[in-house]
């Protein structure tokens, strides 16, 4: 619990599972989520870090929670965006596979 | 002892539902596993003194974003269609580069001695982040609100219908 190294092996398990699950899903929505995963992953470590690496005052960096907080609203924009993208696909070619929506163009 | 229960707890929710989310072969359970994994990454923030990144996290990330992610399932999932499979043929390089990636993150985050100093556990961190956020930070901070604007307007742009 107040080990770095637990949060540390948190975080490298949820990239890799977030990395396995952009590079083997089919489905563009659950491409997103993998996406999300990671997104978390870098997070953990942003705040483990601000948590474990204090300031010689002997409080905690809160440079890290600001990364943090602008991490939490990319992630929020990039969803919204990918979301419209991924229904405007369904729309077009009916299908959100991402193997099958390969072309830019109809 | 029952704070140390309840982080290995968390730890073990946040995984699972993890693994859930990539392997399962509904999309919906994706989705619900997922909310579960927000949840125990807010649990770790707790556990790592942010108590304002963790408020963050369940409204953002549990009320809005996994909220866009079930309204797209609804919207993009034909209930006649077959049900196909959700995965590619490339499961087995993937689990490779899953198993090589994790091996070696972890032979970083054990061979590199991290510097750290014990600090004193802070009674808010409110207020400090959003000092550093006007000061220290304020022109990534007005950066981000113009981005968020652009994907906002970006967002209506692409799904409203063409005429």
């Amino acid at each position: 619990m107040d080990q770095l190294n637990n949060y540390l092996f948190v975080a490298a398990i949820l990239f890799s599972l977030g990395v396995f699950g952009v590079v083997t899903r089919r489905n563009g929505i659950a491409v997103l989520m993998g996406v999300e995963l990671i997104l978390n992953a870098a997070n953990i470590n942003f705040i483990a870090f601000s948590r474990f690496g204090a300031t010689a005052a002997g409080n905690i960096n809160l440079d890290g929670h600001v990364f943090g907080l602008l991490v939490i609203v990319l992630a929020a924009a990039e969803a919204a965006v990918a979301l419209a993208i991924i229904i405007n696909i369904y729309n077009n070619m009916n299908t959100i596979n991402v193997d099958e929506a390969s072309s830019l163009k109809q | 002892m029952i704070t140390e229960f309840a982080f290995w707890f968390i730890v073990f929710m946040t995984v699972i539902s993890a693994g859930t989310v990539v392997l399962s072969n509904q999309l919906v359970y994706s989705a619900v596993a997922l909310l579960f994994t927000l949840f125990g990454v807010a649990g770790l923030y707790v556990f790592l003194w942010a108590d304002f990144i963790a408020g963050v996290q369940i409204l953002v990330y549990v009320g809005g974003i996994l909220v866009l992610i079930i309204f797209g399932i609804m919207l993009t999932n034909r209930i006649t269609s077959v049900r196909l499979s959700q995965t590619n043929v490339q499961q087995g390089v993937g689990a490779v580069v899953l198993i090589w990636l994790f091996i070696f993150l972890s032979m970083v985050i054990t061979k590199t001695p991290w510097l750290t100093r014990p600090a004193v556990e802070p009674i808010g961190t409110t207020a400090g982040v959003g000092t550093l956020l006007l000061t220290k930070y304020l022109l990534p901070f007005e950066v981000i609100s113009v981005l968020l604007l652009g994907a906002l307007i970006g967002a209506a742009v692409l799904s409203r219908k063409e005429n």
